[in-house]
């Protein structure tokens, strides 16, 4: 793909999110405080909720469509795991320990970390320019052909180049915008959904999806979707250098272009053009 | 690190404004009976947020409503510990000698017979019930509303939290007066158009159907109105929390 927005460029912020080096220079940073802080919140309530998530659906381990199911009534999908309920019949001789009570207080806890780091995100994407600037796919870009062939490279688990530890590749944009835009607010709006003291005020958020318990059937579907998307993002980090990628997460700093000539000593990263070969 | 004079004055105020912020919302929530008998402790500020949230967004809003051909055709009635010879012996009678103590903060506290609480005005609703695990059933729920009740026995004007008690010891909670004043909540005593079944909690039940289940606890015996919940067990509200559970089950 021939993409006209300079790496550099894109992934550079303003010179006020800028460290001194210890040249004495400004250096940019790979990713702002407020990506790398929300980014590690989101880790936390993220592995907090799909933890708890696991817990409470151990005491039902059944899925259903539209608005009611119970054990009286036929699973869509049953997971056939051991549950913490004896009124669950699983074919297990034993009944796991009930976990629920924490589970569903620190589940909620946890979501309502998510829910004010995402909204603290999503504004701070919109206001300093974060998802036009290193999430939207430079449209020229935006063809089945490089989004194919972007898939291949990552398919052959392709070491990405020194440079690209400036930019988002296009399949990383593309599944980054789908993971919060799309699946991230799917969890929010199928998890309110469940609620009986939220859909009270808003029946609607139930109704338009097509019931209580599809509301559970789809926010278990996403959760499947969402830990998916964590476990090829690991995959990547550790493709593209799992030291490297951590340290511009934690630090900000991706100091590549240091290390690959350290006599040169470029601060800055040339203004890089993104290519596929 | 070179941080400029602008940058730590302003990241000071934020920091003094955002701890106000939460000083003046902690105040105001409290004096509008925002914050859950159960906020304190690690999950206090979750338990705080959602059971705040909900009051501020729900407070007149009515649980869902279904259509009688929605009522579930499987309902489940989920497990009930042995009730014992006691119970037996009441069920025996048809429950005639069942009573609801009402007492606490009442001008007139009471003791009503099943027969008397049928005799209140009824009122009847198609709602779901919802377990914590997550299954759910439909039904229509026929009782008398709650607020009845409290009218009848005089409510004191400092009453916040209706406790009610059932048969089996174990099982208590309590309610806001949102909850116990709202036309949904019933002391039920009939389901589907029959006596409610003695599994779903025959001969009386308290029917919440803005919260989960565990809410709408089976066989009740007795109502306190209180304007405090500490009194009562551990102090959390209910036995929801004092066996790990939050006490306020709008989610």
């Amino acid at each position: 793909m021939n993409a006209t927005v300079p790496i550099a460029a894109s992934g550079a912020p303003r010179p006020r999110s800028s460290a001194v080096s210890d040249v004495g220079v400004a250096e940019p940073k790979r990713h702002s405080a407020s990506v790398r802080v929300t980014h590690w919140l989101t880790t936390i309530a993220f592995l907090a909720l799909v933890i708890t998530g696991g817990e409470i659906v151990l005491s039902h381990p059944r899925f259903y469509w539209g608005e009611t199911g119970n054990v009286n009534t036929r699973p869509w999908l049953n997971l056939h795991l051991p549950s913490s309920r004896d009124t669950v019949p699983t074919g297990y001789g034993y009944v796991l320990p009930d976990q629920n009570g924490w589970s569903r207080y620190l589940h909620f806890q946890a979501a309502w970390l998510a829910i004010a780091t995402g909204l603290f995100y999503v504004l701070f994407g919109i206001f300093s320019g974060h998802f036009r600037r290193n999430l939207l796919p430079v449209a020229s870009d935006l063809s089945l052909k490089a989004i194919g062939r972007c898939f291949i490279r990552r398919l052959g688990l392709a070491r990405p180049r020194a440079e690209e530890a400036w930019s988002y590749n296009l399949l990383q944009r593309l599944t980054y915008l789908l993971v919060i835009f799309v699946l991230f607010p799917l969890m929010i709006w199928t998890g309110l959904a469940m609620s009986f003291g939220f859909t009270a005020a808003f029946p609607a958020t139930a109704r338009l999806l097509g019931g209580h318990q599809t509301a559970r059937t789809l926010h278990f579907l996403t959760t499947i979707l969402l830990v998916l998307f964590l476990l090829v993002h690991i995959l990547m980090i550790v493709v593209a250098g799992f030291g490297q990628r951590m340290r511009a997460m934690i630090t900000g700093r991706a100091d590549y272009v240091r290390k690959a000539s350290p006599a040169a000593g470029p601060t800055e990263p040339e203004p890089l053009r993104r290519s596929e070969p | 690190m070179n941080i400029s004079r602008r940058r730590l004055l302003t990241t000071g105020l934020a920091a003094a404004g955002g701890a106000a912020g939460i000083a003046l919302a902690a105040k105001l929530a409290e004096r509008h009976g925002l914050i859950p008998p159960d906020a304190g402790g690690v999950y206090g500020p979750g338990e705080t947020l959602t059971y705040a949230a909900q009051r501020l967004l729900n407070r007149h809003a009515a649980a869902r409503q279904f259509s009688r051909n929605q009522i579930s055709e499987k309902p489940f009635a989920n497990e009930v510990s042995p009730l014992g010879e006691e119970f037996q012996r009441l069920e025996g009678g048809g429950f005639a000698d069942w009573r609801l103590v009402v007492d606490g903060m009442a001008a007139r506290p009471a003791s009503f017979s099943l027969a008397e609480i049928k005799n209140f005005p009824s009122s009847s609703h198609v709602s779901m019930i919802g377990c914590e695990e997550g299954w759910t059933y439909i039904a229509e729920w026929t009782g008398a509303p709650l607020s009845h009740i409290l009218d009848q026995v005089g409510t004191l004007p400092e009453v916040r939290y209706v406790v009610y008690r059932s048969f089996q010891p174990d099982w208590w909670e309590s309610i806001d007066m949102a909850d116990a004043l709202h036309p949904q909540t019933l002391v039920a005593y009939g389901m589907n158009g029959a006596e409610l079944p003695v599994p779903f909690g025959g001969p009386l039940r308290m029917r919440v159907p803005r919260q989960l289940g565990y809410k709408s606890v089976k066989y009740i015996t007795r109502l306190t109105l209180t304007d405090s919940l500490k009194r009562f067990g551990k102090g959390l509200g209910s036995a929801a929390p004092e066996g790990g559970y939050a006490w306020y089950a709008g989610i």
